[in-house]
């Protein structure tokens, strides 16, 4: 059991609604980013001499870039519907975390230098001068949204507090007050080629050594090959997955469903990262930059379609922004949607049949599901509107014979984040985390104690980290999560694998 | 003429004027302002129809609302469906002959005033009971609360209690769309009622009353679910490319 030097909340049957208690997470802050940082990302590298005068420039600029900034701050009425449907309000009790009143943090600056009623009757409407004050409660809580979107379901006019978050993240950036976590991160994107650093000898060796364990596990020759030109299919996938228990085992799936499906496919290190973080700072060019590398590295391998592992807001840049950012795709294979999910290529094989697949294997675990937040409410898969929902579901299921889904409150495009995304995986926010997560262990604890739940699975890099170190401090074990390709990989029964009598282990 | 006719024309005539140019300012300014990235909720529609449908479900229905908060959306429902009955209504003052539609909804129409009145009750009640709602509050959420009930209150007052010529409002509104200014008559309610509707067509343009246009370009609501097939880009990101 972790040690934790702030209250972990106890579970209840029920989320209830808490009483505000304002200034309960005032002093929570991410490190901020040294100059180092900033400055490859073209930030400023520390808070410049006159950040009130350049923080408003900026705020002018997105005004003008983004339509949905423009339209967000101007419509709210203050009708609260948001006001109890984020995780971190719900669990922090701090009214700041509101959703709307994260985006008054933003908006009484926009009334007050751009709209007339702020200019001159500023107490009337909330409007308010921009102080240093103000900029420390933007960093603090403009670093306690996940960017998850519950909020916009809500709202009347789908006001998306992640937008507001964004463009707050953005304004800082500007000004040289930058997050460490996020920004160092780019940085080695850009330098190495994924969030991770793993330079590409490592990354080699590390594939050859899953190379030889399959082949250890299963008798079979499974490929998991590196910047090979020529392939069909070039994957991209967080780099988690090279490394991180359970991130791993659904590489190995998916390397497993490549070869019995009979493709050819490549990974690429210039492109070995699905993670952009250049949206969670919301800056178009930092996401540009990041997803052009995708873009290179299907030119340079020449690749005929591209297909993206489990992550979720990975799948939000690839699937809602990879065509805007680095398109057009015109010298891809038509017939295919670029880009795909590892999901619809997996669901689209079993539809065919050519997997075999043995669901028995997993039956010692009764799995439940967890809708990442960004593929739930800001993507799709598939042709239909809700195929990001029932596709995981089907594939669990094709390999699984023991699904249950967790309250309908809190699946599907009500499900609840995990705690840690949106830039805030790290350490220095621990404290955050496990709180944020509360809505999420309460739902999952209930199936586990009603309905024998004992494995969750997940679809995301970033819901696997974080579930993998925040279950034990609700008593649960980090075992208990898996990856959906995981369970694929398991069920799997590849051409000349050897059977159960002759493994030995 | 009266000095309160030759005021209230002027009047009238400056809050239109404020009205329709700050809206249409507004307006254009969330029209000409790009959206560079495809960010609907979703599950969204794939198709035009589809949004329009979705659209039409938000503006009608408040689709969302009703998702988020069952007891917001029955006042707010009641208050701006009673409110939209209310102006129907109000049209018999601006047009003759008045359309037939309109002249029919009249006798019931009345009881719209009512709901709308009630409605606002209930939201403004939610700003002191529910301690989120008050924390979010500023002392212009209350007042255009306050504003709205006392002009149903006063309008309802002419309808139930001290009758105003209603022929008279008509003939004067008639004449100002005309150029050819005929009395208002002088009564408490009317001028009160007058005073603050001019109220809130000046306000309208610089408030969170911009929700109304606002709804129809909120990217997150009416965009389609497309980006993998139809490549979406702003004339600003294009520029990036260029270089
Ligand atoms: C396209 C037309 C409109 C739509 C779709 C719309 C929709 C909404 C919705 C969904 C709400 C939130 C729920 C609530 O608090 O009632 C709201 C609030 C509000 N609306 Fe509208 N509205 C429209 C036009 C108007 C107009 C013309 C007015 C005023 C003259 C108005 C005044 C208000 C006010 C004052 C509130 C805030 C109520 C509160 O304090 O809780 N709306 N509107
Ligand atoms: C130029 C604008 C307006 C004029 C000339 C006007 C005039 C009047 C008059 C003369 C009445 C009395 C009706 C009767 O005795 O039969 C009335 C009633 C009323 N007015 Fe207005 N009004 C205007 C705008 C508004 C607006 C913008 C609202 C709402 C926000 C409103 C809400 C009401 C209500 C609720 C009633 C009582 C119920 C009814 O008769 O429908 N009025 N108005
Ligand atoms: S986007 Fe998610 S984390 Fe951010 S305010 Fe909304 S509900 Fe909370
Ligand atoms: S639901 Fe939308 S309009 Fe209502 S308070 Fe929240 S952000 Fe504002």
């Amino acid at each position: 059991m972790a040690k934790a030097k702030f209250e972990i909340p106890e579970l209840q049957e029920y989320l209830d609604i808490p009483e505000i208690e304002p200034g309960t997470m005032a002093h929570s802050k991410p490190y901020v980013a040294k100059p180092v940082f900033q400055i490859p990302l073209g930030f400023p590298g520390e808070l410049v001499d006159n950040w009130q005068e350049k923080a408003l420039d900026k705020m002018g600029d997105l005004l003008g870039k983004y339509r949905s900034l423009r339209v967000f701050l101007d419509s709210c009425v203050k009708c609260g519907a948001c006001t109890d449907k984020c995780h971190y309000f719900l669990s922090t009790k701090d009214p700041k975390n509101m959703p709307v009143a994260r985006q008054d943090l933003l908006r009484k600056v926009y009334r007050r230098y751009f709209t007339l009623a702020g200019k001159f009757f500023p107490k009337l409407v909330g409007a308010e001068d921009l102080t240093k004050e103000v900029l420390d409660d933007w960093y603090s809580y403009f670093h306690q949204c996940s960017q998850c979107r519950r909020c916009s379901v809500f709202c009347p006019y789908g006001i998306d507090t992640a937008e507001i978050s964004m463009a707050a993240r953005e304004i800082m950036d500007s000004i040289g007050v930058g997050q460490k976590y996020c920004n160092e991160i780019i940085g080695k994107v850009y330098t190495i080629g994924n969030n991770l650093g793993l330079p590409g000898r490592a990354l080699a060796d590390t594939l050859e050594g899953l190379e030889e364990d399959v082949y250890d596990e299963t008798g079979v020759d499974v490929k998991f090959p590196l910047d090979q030109k020529g392939a069909d299919i070039l994957v991209v996938t967080p780099s988690a997955d090279f490394f991180a228990e359970p991130h791993v085992d659904g590489l190995i799936g998916y390397a497993k469903v490549f070869h019995a499906a009979g493709v050819s496919w490549t990974l690429s290190t210039t492109a070995s990262e699905a993670a952009n973080f250049g949206m969670f700072i919301g800056s178009y060019e930092n996401m540009r930059k990041v997803s052009l590398r995708v873009r290179q590295a299907a030119l340079e391998l020449g690749v005929k379609r591209i297909v993206f592992g489990e992550c979720g807001h990975a799948w939000r840049v690839a699937y809602a922004f990879l065509n805007t950012l680095a398109g057009p795709f015109d010298f891809l294979d038509p017939n295919y949607p670029v880009p795909q999910h590892i999901l619809e290529f997996t669901y689209n094989e079993i539809q065919k049949g050519t997997l075999n697949l043995d669901k028995s294997v997993n039956d010692d675990m009764v799995l439940t599901f967890h809708d990442s937040c960004n593929i739930a409410r800001a993507t799709r898969m598939g042709d239909k509107p809700g195929g990001q929902f029932e596709i995981p579901r089907a594939v669990i299921k094709a390999v699984c014979n023991n699904f249950v889904d967790m309250e309908p409150e809190t699946i599907h495009d009500l499900t609840y984040c995990c705690g840690g995304g949106g830039g805030l995986l790290t350490d220095d926010l621990m404290e955050l985390r496990v709180k944020g997560a509360q809505p999420r262990m309460t739902a999952l604890r209930n199936v586990i104690e009603e309905q024998g739940v004992t494995h969750m699975a997940a679809i995301c890099a970033i819901c696997k980290s974080q579930f993998t170190k925040v279950l034990p401090y609700y008593g649960m074990d980090m075992d208990q999560i898996v990856s959906v390709h995981q369970l694929v990989s398991n069920a799997i029964i590849l051409t000349g694998q050897r059977t159960e009598g002759d493994e030995t282990e | 003429m009266s000095f309160l006719t030759i005021a209230f024309a002027l009047l009238f005539y400056a809050a239109t004027a404020i009205l329709l140019a700050g809206l249409a300012y507004k307006i254009f300014r969330f029209a000409k302002t790009p959206s560079p990235l495809k960010i609907a909720t979703t599950p969204a529609p794939v198709t035009e129809t589809g949004v329009v449908l979705r659209m039409f479900r938000e503006v009608v229905f408040f689709e969302s609302l009703f998702r988020g908060s069952k007891w917001t959306w029955t006042f707010g429902w009641v208050f701006h469906m009673g409110l939209l009955v209310v102006l129907i209504r109000h049209l018999r003052y601006v047009t003759d002959p008045v359309w037939g539609p309109i002249a029919l909804i009249q006798p019931f129409g009345v009881y719209a005033g009512f709901a709308m009145v009630a409605g606002l009750g209930g939201l403004w009640a939610r700003r002191f009971l529910v301690d989120r709602v008050r924390y979010i509050s500023a002392p212009s959420d209350h007042l255009i609360l306050i504003l709205l009930i006392l002009i149903g209150v006063s309008g309802l007052t002419m309808k139930f209690i001290a009758h105003t010529d209603v022929v008279a409002v008509k003939q004067f509104f008639m004449g100002l769309m005309t150029f050819s200014w005929s009395p208002l008559p002088a009564d408490f309610f009317l001028v009160i009622h007058l005073l603050l509707v001019a109220f809130l067509m000046i306000i309208f343009p610089y408030s969170k009353l911009l929700h109304a246009p606002g709804v129809f370009f909120s990217p997150t609501r009416n965009q389609v679910d497309n980006p993998r097939e139809k490549r979406h880009i702003a004339a600003w990101a294009r520029k990036l490319e260029e270089q």
